[in-house]
């Protein structure tokens, strides 16, 4: 752990072609010593399962920290993203270009719904 | 602890465990009070993020579409051109009462491997764009050491609650029923040693009585002579003066 604090840790994304894009020339990308990157493209043809095998991928590997993966794409593997519950990697649900934020679909601010009161959300 | 049965030595330390218990207990207490202050207001700051991430996220997306538009599709170019990270985050450690929390800092590690793409055209708003979506990148490191902190810190919260009922629920009644027996069971114990007292006392009053009437009844036939030493009751004979 300690090695691996000193070493800096990737930001691997989830999302559809523009998104990735986005980042990637933000410059997150890697492929590591094994040609994997550390994103995927999810497009319409993009199965339900290969979603689900990336994310379980990333929460795994030791060298990711945060996954940011686009809220329309989460809602598919909800029940993947809510079974999640340590605190490393970080999980962020981010907007994509043509689903706007919906905060009640958030998993974390889910959770945190249960515990204030509605003015706390304005 | 229970072996030791009741007497006042278990009794003095019942007590000392019962003060134990209400010193973990508020301290406990207090800390869960740090905890939560903490909680709220990363839970705040998390809702404000949110909603800032938004309009940044939106702003990126526009800007992509603006360099789409200026210099054609570059989707494949650039996601086939991947190598080497060079925006990483790095993990500091902030403490708050004794539990660590997690704090993430992005850094620029390399060059840019995408200096050349819109170099024919459109490079201006792949400039901004870059510049766009680190922003975004920024925003969301900081939102995920918000949330980071935010689980760390629900299971701590949790954890500490559970110790602080179970302290004040189980814990301290606990020992207050011991404390309540050994009490009873020393009362009763006293209780006891006075009544043999008082059974005693009596019984010696009875023997008094019974002896007084003898010496009454002696005392009336002229037979009784008075002890002249209080220890004895034969009269003592003078030595000195004998006649």
């Amino acid at each position: 752990m300690a090695h691996s604090a000193q070493k800096g840790k990737l930001i691997a994304v989830i999302g559809d072609e523009d998104t990735c894009t986005g980042f990637l020339l933000g410059g997150v990308g890697e492929l590591n010593k094994k040609r994997e990157p550390n994103f995927l493209v999810v497009d319409k043809n993009t199965s339900r399962h290969d979603i689900e095998e990336a994310f379980r991928g990333f929460i795994k590997r030791d060298d990711i920290a945060i996954v940011l993966i686009n809220q329309n794409i989460a809602e598919e593997i909800r029940y993947a993203i809510d079974s999640h519950n340590d605190p490393l990697p970080a999980v962020l649900e981010i907007p994509s270009k043509d689903a706007p934020y919906d905060a009640s679909k958030d998993s974390i601010l889910r959770r945190a719904k249960g515990m204030f009161s509605a003015e706390d959300f304005r | 602890m229970a072996l030791a049965g009741p007497s006042t030595m278990a009794m003095a330390i019942m007590k000392a465990r019962l003060k134990g218990a209400q010193k973990g207990h508020s301290l406990l207490k207090k800390k869960a009070d740090a905890l939560t202050m903490r909680f709220r207001m990363i839970l705040k700051k998390i809702i404000e993020t949110k909603v800032l991430m938004g309009d940044v996220m939106k702003e990126a997306a526009f800007s992509l579409a603006e360099a789409k538009f200026t210099s054609g599709d570059f989707n494949h170019m650039v996601l086939q051109n991947v190598n080497k990270a060079q925006l990483k985050v790095r993990s500091k450690k902030d403490n708050v009462a004794g539990v660590m929390l997690p704090i993430f800092e992005h850094y620029q590690d390399g060059s840019d491997s995408y200096e050349l793409t819109g170099l024919s055209r459109g490079g201006q708003q792949i400039d901004r764009l870059k510049k766009n979506y680190a922003k975004a990148i920024e925003l969301l490191v900081e939102l995920a050491s918000l949330q980071t902190s935010f689980v760390t810190l629900d299971e701590v919260i949790k954890i500490t609650n559970r110790r602080v009922n179970a302290i004040e629920h189980v814990i301290i009644p606990r020992i207050e029923r011991t404390l309540s027996y050994i009490t009873s069971e020393l009362d009763e114990r006293e209780r006891e040693e006075f009544y043999r007292l008082k059974k005693i006392q009596e019984k010696k009053k009875k023997m008094r009585a019974e002896e007084d009437k003898i010496k009454q009844a002696l005392k009336e036939k002229g037979q009784f002579e008075e002890p002249a030493n209080l220890l004895e009751d034969q009269y003592d004979k003078d030595l000195l003066f004998t006649d």
